[in-house]
């Protein structure tokens, strides 16, 4: 079975929201849209305060070449467009919608009928995907169109979507591609086509086997795509680490995955890619995973954009009392929040919840050089020397030992046995590192 | 096999039976004489090589500098701007002019002392002290969550807003006191917040260090007295008195009781000019928060309100 | 509910800590402890109790009175060193001798340096090596093996089968001839010889060994390119002239070396990071055992061999790095 070779760890699995089929999440009574939920230049709003909007309606436009635009996702009147908490308890422009009905615009398809036939060329396919505010919806949110279209001397001759989930606890893409698999497989189709390639390859861990068996039933339909399982190791489902796997090809540092003839996308972004193309119906709600040891019932949601946390955790069985940490997205590279009110954005592929004695991280003792951070490092590097380069401000050799390249997967700090803040470390130094390196190009 | 034995544990005596019967032989001064020979010769063409190579590579520099350099303080801090005293003296030098350049930690004796040594001149600067701008105290901004990892401000100010949730407030950990390099700051550890002490020389490195430019270098003040907003927040009155008790709400009314126009009004923030600020001490009394403190001034009559000892510098 | 706590990714740890590590490599060694207990019975034991006992102590006591620190006597790290120090000494050896090696060991090798994790050198080599230069009489006198001896002194000592050998060749005996007054190699093996503590048995260092490797506390690289390299240099020489040098098993499985290249080189502070840097080192440790062993003054050359390498290794992991992903571009 095929994985990428060198460095991973395998954190215990937890899936427990494993078999919890996707259920749609009533729509709260507000929601709070942030205007930034994707990577580069925040949307600028388009509505003002009082504005009566309908679901689906455009509400932010994203007029920079990486941005996206930002749609209603539910319908009833901005309340205000003001400075919200996000999660990290930094204030971020965010419009506030009170609920009233649930009104669609006019022109979105939001009947359950698959529509299989493609008819949209490839050049319509992309401004369709950035008229309705798609990005990716693992975790990056780096939007979707930026990557659809290849840059000029380059030719992309593989597709590869990734249904690894290889972040423990969460489940929301397993269960997308047991649901939604003929979407996601037309949504495939559709990417390919506008990316002119003739292959696609899904790759899925092989702890998901009821998805592969049950996409693979259906390929006969769709030509060209295949379905790769592969073994069971974190962090996988990072594009290079995938592509490593799958294909056996290794992306040159500092590079994008297109320099190697590929395009990487989330089943999730699939999904998302089909409902625009097909149904005319932008980027308003995701699946999220609820999930933790001390919850009630862990839960994949379908969620509108802007619900509140604290909805879903209510769902999902009530906060239970001796909860201790909050984090958005997975336990390896989500964020740890700050408020249970913060709302569900475009990039929340789960929300998670871990009693008190979870929620701590170990007792830091002295680096014993036992190099196992340099052993798991996907990328090749030295954690323990980057830490210890970063702690003492030795940013020009943080560089020389190629900071850069590191993506952040938490590998080293989760393996370390001294609980040393590794990664910590290692993120103060890249941002000191990208200064200095933006200082240079000035 | 009991030959071996005794050969063995008899092993270590040997050697030293090898080197006393050598020092009891006549070698000896034999041996004395050829390690004196060999290793005075060895020495001397050492001494020569490294003559030459001093000859051949010598700078020659201007002696002013080391001068210069010798008048400086040598704490290499940083401050003047130069990546050094001896980067500092060099820039004198080669400029012949003292304008611009300022050692903070040595102050106007210094720089008067290198003016009359060049025959310069110099002009009197004002002293500088480092303010911190933030009584966020663990009681005025009680925590709201419980930070964990790399205990530095660098970090934990790129990861969230803080435990007492102001995104502008003292985080606590300490980086300007690690990046002081002359034992002028430290940490109070009931309040969690730093603390400038008197000897601090405003070399600016403490600034550089906070990742939210609470540090400000001001004017020292005559005899060592200050006026200063103690707070940073940008963010509107109610959301940042929500998380800090002590907060600039940004009502004004500092603003309106300024005669001096030493007030300057911003984005819901207050800030006192320094080079305007005639220390009336008109505003400390109307701000609703407290958050203007003033330093070392003689006790006022009693006020009705109990103005709480400002946490800055002693 | 409780106050939440923030902190940045990941939020999930390994069970994995220090302590447990290096209880694990304790247990590890009890294969071993147990041999030597059975041939040189309760001065072995009265030795190890000694040795693990003082270097706590010691580290106790630098601890909180010198450098006013935490005390981690508990973590593990000063057992360790302990046991392993107990093990490369003469069972016989005067209690207050082992004392003395372990203060060096704890004080000198470990907490001058900084303390766990931060020392150059292996502790416990550093502490035989300090008191064989000491006391080169009392280090060279080993035990011969009996079973369950309760004797603490006057036991009948030997020299080691390195030392036989040694001895026999500068003496212009051949090899041949040496080799009958040495037990039988599956002797040796079960560690039925004349030896340090520990360091007598090595198939129970091979049991430790494995058992290590599956818990993943050491790597396979530093003791297979150490034995690999001891084997394939013994055997290039014993091809050379078998009349002077002997056979390569020979030199596995007698003195320190499974010892040494399963617990003494795989420290985990003391090693190479990278996997290019572990068989290097391996190497080195290798060669240098084979030159001290055949050429040099003393019969046996793993504790220097070792700590030679270990000045090597700040160079070793600056010269090996690990293999970068995206570094060379090959697109298979």
């Amino acid at each position: 079975m095929k994985t990428f070779k060198s460095g991973g760890v395998h954190p215990p699995e937890n899936k427990i929201s494993q078999s919890a089929a996707i259920e749609v999440l009533p729509v709260p009574e507000t929601v709070t849209i942030p205007i930034s939920q994707h990577l580069g230049v925040p949307a600028n709003p388009v509505v003002k305060k009082g504005d009566s909007v309908k679901a689906g309606q455009l509400i932010a436009k994203g007029e920079a070449f990486i941005s996206a635009n930002v749609h209603a996702s539910v319908s009833g009147t901005v309340q205000k467009i003001d400075e919200v908490a996000d999660s990290s308890g930094y204030r971020k422009k965010a419009i506030v919608i009170k609920v009233e009905g649930d009104e669609w615009e006019e022109g979105i398809d939001l009947s359950k009928d698959l529509v299989k036939d493609i008819t949209l060329s490839p050049k319509e396919i992309v401004t369709r995907i950035n008229e309705k505010g798609i990005v990716g919806m693992g975790g990056a949110t780096f939007p979707s169109h930026v990557k659809m279209m290849v840059p000029e001397g380059k030719k992309a001759d593989y597709l590869i979507i990734n249904g690894v989930e290889c972040e423990p606890y969460l489940t929301s893409d397993h269960r997308l591609m047991l649901e939604k698999a003929e979407e996601m497989l037309v949504g495939i189709r559709i990417q390919m086509r506008a990316l002119g390639v003739e292959k696609a390859i899904i790759g899925i861990e092989n702890n998901k086997p009821d998805a592969i068996e049950h996409i693979r039933s259906l390929l006969s339909d769709y030509p060209g795509i295949s379905v790769e399982p592969l073994k069971v190791k974190y962090p996988q489902g990072a594009e290079k680490q995938l592509i490593k796997a799958l294909l056996n090809r290794e992306v040159p540092s500092g590079k994008l995955p297109i320099e190697v003839g590929c395009v990487v996308h989330n089943v999730g972004t699939s999904v998302a890619v089909y409902e625009a193309a097909q149904k005319n119906k932008p980027l308003v709600e995701r699946v999220v995973t609820v999930t933790g040891k001390g919850l009630k019932s862990p839960s994949n949601f379908l969620v509108r954009i802007g619900t509140p946390v604290s909805a879903l955790i209510e769902a999902a069985g009530g906060i239970p009392e001796d909860t201790g940490k909050l984090v958005n997205g997975g336990p390896m590279m989500g964020k740890a929040l700050t408020d249970i009110n913060t709302p569900v954005t475009k990039g929340t592929s789960g929300i998670l919840l871990f009693p008190e004695q979870e929620a701590h991280r170990k007792p830091v003792h002295n680096c014993i050089r036992c190099g196992r951070c340099a052993g798991i490092c996907p990328m090749g590097l030295e954690p323990y020397l980057l830490a210890v380069l970063a702690g003492n401000k030795k940013f020009e050799d943080c560089e020389d030992e190629n900071i850069m390249d590191c993506m952040e997967c938490g590998s080293c700090l989760y393996i370390c046995p001294s609980g040393r803040p590794l990664l910590d470390q290692i993120r103060t130094g890249k941002s000191e590192v990208g200064k200095i390196m933006r200082a240079r190009h000035k | 096999m009991f030959s071996i034995f005794a050969r063995i544990t008899t092993q270590e005596s040997k050697t030293h039976d090898f080197f006393h019967s050598l020092t009891k032989q006549k070698q000896v001064n034999e041996i004395t004489l050829i390690s004196v020979i060999s290793l005075g010769s060895l020495g001397t063409i050492a001494a020569i090589i490294l003559y030459m190579v001093a000859q051949k590579f010598k700078v020659i520099e201007d002696p002013r500098i080391d001068i210069v350099e010798e008048k400086l303080p040598g704490a290499n801090c940083g401050g003047c701007g130069y990546a050094g005293c001896r980067a500092l003296a060099e820039e004198i030098v080669r400029k012949e002019s003292l304008d611009g350049i300022n050692c903070p930690p040595g102050g106007n004796e210094v720089m008067a002392e290198i003016a009359t040594a060049l025959g310069l001149e110099t002009t009197e600067q004002e002293p500088t002290i480092a303010v911190v701008r933030c009584s966020g105290s663990k009681e005025n901004a009680p925590p709201k969550v419980k930070y964990e990892g790399d205990m530095t401000c660098a970090f934990s100010h790129s990861l969230f807003s803080g435990e007492g949730g102001c995104p502008s407030g003292c985080l606590g950990y300490g980086d300007c006191v690690a990046s002081c390099d002359f034992d002028a700051m430290y940490m109070n550890d009931v309040t969690g917040l730093p603390i400038v002490k008197e000897n601090c020389v405003s070399c600016g490195a403490c600034v550089k260090a906070c990742p939210r430019n609470i540090i400000e270098i001001r004017k020292r003040g005559k005899k060592d007295r200050r006026i200063f907003v103690s707070c940073i927040n940008v963010e509107k009155g109610g959301v940042a008195r929500k998380n800090c008790k002590v907060a600039c709400i940004g009502c004004g009314k500092c603003v309106k009781e300024c005669k001096f126009d030493a007030i300057i009004f911003e984005n819901n923030l207050a800030y006192i000019d320094f080079n305007k600020c005639t220390l009336c001490r008109k505003c400390p009394p109307v701000c609703p928060t407290n958050a203007i403190h003033e330093l070392n001034f003689p006790p006022k009559k009693p006020r009705p309100e109990n103005k709480t000892e400002p946490a800055k510098a002693e | 509910m409780n106050i939440l706590t923030v902190s940045g990714s990941p939020h999930v740890y390994t069970e994995e800590s220090v302590s447990k590590i290096m209880y694990g490599v304790v247990l590890s060694l009890i294969p071993a402890a147990l041999v030597s207990f059975y041939f040189f019975g309760l001065a072995a034991i009265m030795v190890t109790i000694t040795a693990v006992a003082s270097c706590m102590f010691f580290e106790y006591i630098i601890q909180r009175y010198l450098i006013k620190g935490p005390v981690t006597i508990f973590d593990g790290s000063a057992v360790i060193t302990g046991v392993l120090l107990a093990f490369i000494v003469p069972a016989n050896l005067p209690l207050w001798m082992v004392v003395i090696g372990s203060l060096v060991s704890i004080g000198m090798a470990k907490m001058t340096f900084g303390g766990l994790g931060k020392n150059v050198f292996n502790p416990a080599l550093v502490g035989r090596v300090f008191l064989m230069i000491s006391f080169p009489v009392e280090m060279n006198m080993y035990p011969k093996p009996t079973s369950f001896s309760t004797q603490l002194t006057d036991i009948v000592t030997g020299p080691t089968p390195l030392a036989m050998v040694k001895e026999g060749v500068a003496q212009g005996e051949k090899v041949s001839d040496i080799l009958p007054e040495i037990p039988e190699y599956a002797n040796l093996l079960m560690g039925n010889m004349g030896g340090s503590v520990g360091e007598i048995s090595a198939i129970a260092i091979i049991l430790g060994g494995i058992y290590m490797l599956i818990k993943k506390y050491i790597t396979w690289e530093i003791p297979a390119a150490y034995i690999g390299s001891v084997f394939v240099l013994a055997g290039i020489l014993w091809l050379i002239d078998p009349t002077y040098y002997v056979d390569p098993f020979f030199h596995l499985i007698t003195g320190g070396l499974m010892l040494g290249a399963i617990y003494m080189a795989t420290d985990m502070v003391t090693s190479p990071m990278s996997r290019w840097g572990m068989i290097v080192y391996g190497i080195g440790c290798g060669f240098l055992t084979i030159v001290i062993r055949v050429f040099g003054a003393y019969p046996e050359g793993v504790a220097f061999a070792i700590l030679i390498m270990n000045a090597f290794v700040p160079l070793i992991n600056r010269g090996f790095k690990p293999k970068r992903f995206g570094e060379e571009v090959k697109n298979g």
